[in-house]
C-alpha cells in the first residue's frame, strides 16, 4: 500500500561552505517501521537530521535542496517548531531538560495545562494558572506508554541517566501528533542493561504506530529492533536494505571501504616492526578527557615507526596522546626510552623529547593573536632555551627576534605555508597553513617522538596530502617515531606501519594497514 | 592617499580620533574663553606624569590573561605604606621618593602575590573579583591607617591624637621632587616636569624589557591562549601570578609619582575610584581587555588627562556652570562600557566560527 509510506526524502543535498555533506540522499520510512541510520562520523546524519527537524543551523547556512514528504504532503520546516507541529519529535544526544524541574514539568514544557483566572482577563494569557494534577497525570500516562517505573515528580537533577532519556522521549511522544521519533544515539549513554529496556520502549513505540529513525554506532542494536537501515557514507546513501538480508560485517563494510577488499593507496613499504626497538610502552594508560575517555590502554611503539590510531570518535583515541602529553589527568605507566614519563605535565613529557600536535587547532595548538613566528619558536624558547639571547650572565633572558623570525622563515619555505610574512597573524591563516604551522611548533623542537592528532582535519585536499606528506618525510630522514590518531581510516592505512583501532576506551586490536578494510570495520564496531 | 588615510583611521580608531579632535578643538576655543594655554599645556603634561605609571599598571595584568586592573587599590595601598614609612622616618628630597618606592616594592609584591593566587581561583571573572578586591582593600586599611603605630606629628591627627591623617602633606619631604629635576620653565605659565617624565618612560622602558625576555613572553602566551601555553610546557598559573605582581608593584610606584607631584598623601577613602581614570586611560588608548602595549598607555594617558583637565576650565568659562565632573564621569564610564561591550563582541564571533 503505498500510503503507508510515512516519510519520504527525495534528492537531499546540503553543502556547507562548499564543502559537500549530503550529495542526493534518497529514503523512505514506512509507518511503524524502525530505520536503523548508520555511518562513520561525518558521513552526514546529525546533518540530514538536523534538515528533517527543520534545525535552524541549516537554514542559517544556505539552506538545503530537495524535497521532504510527510504524510504525503510536502514540507519545509523553517524551524524545529514547525517540525513539531507537523508530528516530528527529536531526541537529542545532548539531553534538553531543566535539571530543576520535576519529569511532568519537563514533559508539559511549553504544552501546559491551563485555567482562566481573572487576571487573563486582565494581562492576557500568560497568566492562567496552572493546573498542576491534571499535567501530572498526563505526564505519567506518557511515561507509562513509555513504560518504565518513573514517578512524574522525580527531579530530572536527580535521576540516573536512562531515566532522563526516557522522560525525553515521554514528552516526545506526550504530543499527540507526534507520528516520527528521531532518536540520536539514544544508548550512548546507558548501560548494557539500561539498554536493553530503551530498545524495547522503541520496539513498542513502533508497535503503536509510531515511526522511529533510530542513529547508533552499535551494529547489535541496529540488527536487535531496526525494520531496515540506511548506510550514509561520505555525504551519499550507500545502502537501505531491510535489516534481517544483511550482516554486521556487511554493515561495516559499507560504512568504511571506499571498494571493499582494495588495497589503500600507499607509496612507501611497511616496515615491519616485530624487530624493531620499543621506544613507548604504554601501560594500564587511563585519560580522563570529557567525550575521549580512556579506560585501559596498552601499547608498544617501536622506534621509527609510524604507528596509526584509530576509531569513531568518542571512543577514545584522542584521549591518548593527550593524556601521555599531559594535557587531561591521566595514571597508569608510561616509559619513554627507558624513562618513566610523569604523567599530567606537558612541561616533563616535552623536556623528555616528546612533542604533540593537538587536534583542537584553534584552542590549544595556536596563538591566534599573535604572529606566526611567535607560534612556531614559542615552544622551543620555553622548553630549550633555545632563540634567547642572554645579557648580563644571563640574568636577563632576551628573546632573539630575529633568530625567531630566521627559524619561522625557514618552516615557511619547507612546509610552504602561505602568508603575507613571518609577522601575519595565525588567526588570518587558512585552516591547512595552520595546521603547517602547528606541525612546524612541533617539528621546531626535534622531538624523538611525535604525536599527531587528526592532522588532515578540517583542511582541503591538497593540504592534506602535504601534511602526510611532510610527516612521512620526517619519519624517513629524521628518525622521528610518530603516532597518528586520525577518525579517516584510509588516511591511516596509508602512511602508518601499523593501525591500532581503539574502541570504547580500550585498543580492540592492532593489524597491519594493508588488512582487508572489514576487518577494521570489525574491530571498530566490536561486531 | 585614500588608502593611507583610510589604514591611519583603522590604526588609530574611532575613539582616539574623536576624543584627539575634542581634545584639539578645546585647546584652539581656550584662548577665546581666556583660558591661558600654556598653563593648560604644563596642567596637561603634568598630569600625564602623574597618571602614566598607574595607567601603566595595567599592561602586565591585561597581557597575562587577567584583564584590566580593576584592584588598583590594592597596589597604590603598597604604595601608600611606602610613602607614609618614609615621611615617618623624616626622609627628605630624592632620598625620600627613592626609599617610599624601595620600602613600597617588597608591600607590592607580598600583596600581588596574594592577589594573583586569588585571581588564579576564579578565573574567567577575575575583572569582577579584582574590583571587589580593591574595594575592600581600601575598606579595611580604612581601619588600618588608624591602628598602624605610625607616631610622626607630621601624619597623625593633630593635637596628640591618634592614627593617621585622612591628608599628609609632603611639602617638607618630597615634594615635587622627581618634578623639579631639570625643570625647564618657559616665562610664568609653562613649566614641564623632566624628572617625572623620564621616570616615567623609564618605567616603560622596563615593562617593553620585561616583555622581551623568555618570562614575559611567556606571560603574554599565557595571556594570549592558556592551554596552548600549557601544551607548550609553561606553567600559566605561575605567569599569571608574575603578571600580578608586576601590576601591583607598577601601581604601588605610580601612587609615589603621583604623590611627589600632587603634594599630598591621601588615605583612608584616597584609593578608592583610583582603578576607574587608569582603566579608562588605557581604553582610551585603544587596549582591549586581551591587549595593552606600552603606546596605548602613552596615548591613552595624554588624551584622557588632556580632556579631563582642558574641559572644566575650557566648558565652564563657556557656559558659566561646573560641568567637569559630569564629563569626566560621562567619559570614563561610558569608555570602560564600550571597551568592555567590545570584547563580548568578538567573543560571540569566536564562538560562530
Amino acid at each position: 500500500m503505498p500510503d503507508d509510506i510515512l516519510l519520504k526524502m527525495k534528492n537531499i543535498t546540503k553543502d556547507f561552505y562548499g564543502n559537500q555533506v549530503l550529495t542526493g540522499v534518497n529514503m523512505e520510512l514506512k509507518r511503524g517501521h524502525i530505520l536503523g541510520l548508520v555511518g562513520e562520523n561525518g558521513a552526514g546524519k546529525s546533518t540530514l537530521m538536523n534538515i528533517l527537524f527543520g534545525s535552524t543551523v541549516i537554514k542559517e547556512t544556505g539552506g538545503f535542496t530537495g524535497e521532504i514528504e510527510l504524510d504525503g504532503k510536502i514540507c519545509n520546516f523553517e524551524s524545529p517548531f514547525d517540525a513539531l507541529d507537523a508530528g516530528v519529535g527529536m531526541v537529542h544526544q545532548e539531553f534538553m531538560l531543566i535539571p530543576g524541574f520535576q519529569a511532568a514539568e519537563n514533559i508539559m514544557l511549553n504544552r501546559e495545562l491551563t485555567q482562566r483566572n481573572f487576571w487573563v482577563d486582565v494581562f492576557g494569557e500568560r497568566l492562567s494558572s496552572l493546573k498542576n494534577e491534571e499535567m501530572i497525570k498526563r505526564a505519567q500516562k506518557a511515561i507509562d506508554t513509555v513504560g518504565v517505573d518513573l514517578d512524574a515528580k522525580t527531579l530530572v537533577s536527580e535521576m540516573p541517566v536512562a531515566h532522563k532519556q526516557f522522560t525525553e522521549i515521554a514528552r516526545e511522544i506526550d504530543r499527540e501528533a507526534t507520528k516520527l521519533l528521531i532518536l540520536d544515539e539514544p544508548t550512548a549513554v546507558l548501560t548494557e542493561s539500561e539498554a536493553e529496556i530503551m530498545l524495547s520502549v522503541v520496539r513498542r513505540l513502533a508497535d503503536m504506530g509510531i515511526s522511529v529513525i533510530f542513529i547508533s554506532h552499535r551494529l547489535k542494536e541496529i540488527m536487535q529492533i531496526c525494520n531496515e537501515l540506511v548506510v550514509l557514507r561520505d555525504g551519499k546513501l550507500v545502502k537501505e536494505v531491510p535489516t534481517n538480508e544483511t550482516n554486521p560485517e556487511k554493515i561495516s563494510e559499507w560504512m568504511v571501504g571506499r571498494e571493499i577488499g582494495g588495497g589503500p593507496a600507499r607509496e612507501a613499504p611497511v616496515k615491519q616492526t616485530e624487530e624493531m626497538e620499543t621506544v613507548l610502552k604504554v601501560r594500564n594508560l587511563w585519560v580522563d578527557m570529557p567525550g575521549e575517555r580512556v579506560i585501559n590502554v596498552d601499547l608498544d611503539i617501536k622506534k621509527g615507526e609510524i604507528f596509526g590510531i584509530g576509531g569513531l570518535a568518542g571512543q577514545g583515541k584522542l584521549g591518548i596522546p593527550n593524556g601521555i602529553m599531559g594535557l587531561y589527568p591521566a595514571g597508569g605507566k608510561v616509559e619513554f626510552q627507558g624513562k618513566k614519563i610523569k604523567l599530567n605535565n606537558p612541561r616533563f613529557a616535552l623536556d623528555s623529547g616528546m612533542a604533540f600536535v593537538s587536534e583542537d587547532r584553534r584552542d590549544v595548538g595556536l596563538l591566534l593573536e599573535e604572529p606566526i613566528d611567535w607560534n612556531i619558536s614559542f615552544t622551543v624558547m620555553q622548553t630549550q632555551e633555545k632563540y634567547l639571547k642572554k645579557i648580563l650572565g644571563g640574568l636577563i633572558k632576551w628573546r632573539d627576534d630575529k633568530a625567531i623570525a630566521k627559524l619561522a622563515q625557514e618552516y615557511i619555505d619547507l612546509l610552504e605555508i602561505r602568508c603575507t610574512s613571518s609577522k601575519q597573524l595565525a588567526k588570518e591563516l587558512s585552516g591547512g597553513n595552520q595546521q603547517k604551522v602547528c606541525l612546524a611548533k612541533a617539528f621546531a623542537v626535534r622531538p624523538d617522538l611525535l604525536f599527531v592528532s587528526e592532522p588532515t582535519r578540517g583542511i582541503d585536499v591538497g593540504a592534506k596530502q602535504l601534511v602526510l606528506d611532510t610527516l612521512h618525510e620526517y619519519n624517513e630522514k629524521y628518525g622521528i617515531t610518530i603516532i597518528v590518531c586520525s577518525s579517516e581510516l584510509e588516511e591511516l592505512r596509508s602512511i602508518s606501519d601499523r593501525v591500532a583501532i581503539v574502541s570504547e576506551g580500550r585498543i580492540a586490536g592492532i593489524l597491519s594497514p594493508t588488512a582487508p578494510l572489514k576487518e577494521f570495520g570489525a574491530l571498530m564496531l566490536e561486531a | 592617499m585614500m588608502e593611507k588615510i583610510k589604514d591611519f583611521l583603522e590604526a588609530a580608531g574611532w575613539p582616539r580620533l574623536i576624543i584627539g579632535l575634542f581634545l584639539l578643538a578645546l585647546f584652539i576655543t581656550a584662548p577665546f574663553v581666556e583660558v591661558n594655554i600654556f598653563t593648560s599645556l604644563s596642567d596637561v603634561i603634568v598630569r600625564f606624569g602623574m597618571w602614566g605609571i598607574l595607567v601603566l599598571a595595567m599592561v602586565p595584568m591585561v597581557q597575562g590573561g587577567c584583564g584590566l586592573n580593576f584592584g588598583l587599590p590594592l597596589g597604590i595601598i603598597a604604595g601608600l605604606l611606602g610613602a607614609v614609612t618614609s615621611v615617618e622616618l623624616q626622609l627628605t628630597g630624592l632620598v625620600g621618593f627613592f626609599s617610599a618606592v624601595l620600602i613600597a616594592i617588597p608591600f607590592g609584591i607580598g600583596l600581588g602575590l596574594l592577589y594573583g593566587i586569588l585571581l588564579n581561583k576564579v578565573k574567567g571573572d577575575e575583572m569582577t573579583i579584582a574590583l571587589y578586591v580593591g574595594f575592600s582593600s581600601v575598606a579595611f586599611m580604612s581601619m588600618m591607617w588608624l591602628k598602624l603605630p605610625y607616631k610622626s606629628p607630621d601624619m597623625i591627627w593633630a593635637y596628640g591624637g591618634t592614627g593617621l591623617r585622612t591628608t599628609i602633606s609632603v611639602e617638607k619631604f618630597w615634594y615635587r621632587a622627581l618634578n623639579d629635576i631639570w625643570t625647564i620653565q618657559i616665562g610664568d605659565h609653562f613649566y614641564f616636569p623632566t624628572g617625572m617624565i623620564i621616570f616615567f618612560a623609564f618605567m616603560c622602558l622596563l615593562v617593553w624589557v620585561f616583555f622581551h625576555t623568555k618570562t614575559g613572553t611567556a606571560v603574554t602566551a599565557a595571556g594570549s591562549n592558556p592551554e596552548y601555553a600549557r601544551a607548550s610546557g609553561v606553567n600559566v598559573d605561575k605567569m599569571r601570578i608574575i603578571s600580578v605582581i608586576l601590576t601591583t608593584v607598577l601601581a604601588a610606584v605610580g601612587i609615589i609619582v603621583y604623590e611627589q607631584s600632587f603634594g599630598f598623601i591621601q588615605l583612608y577613602l584616597g584609593p578608592f575610584w583610583m582603578a576607574f581614570p587608569a582603566v579608562a586611560g588605557i581604553l582610551l588608548g585603544g587596549a582591549s581587555v586581551h591587549k595593552a602595549t606600552i603606546m596605548n598607555v602613552i596615548v591613552g594617558t595624554f588624551l584622557f588627562q588632556g580632556i579631563l583637565t582642558m574641559t572644566p576650565s575650557v566648558i565652564n568659562n563657556i557656559i558659566q556652570t561646573d560641568m567637569s565632573e559630569t564629563i569626566r564621569i560621562i567619559v570614563s564610564n561610558g569608555l570602560i562600557l564600550y571597551a568592555l561591550t567590545r570584547t563580548i563582541t568578538i567573543k560571540s564571533a569566536k564562538v560562530k566560527a
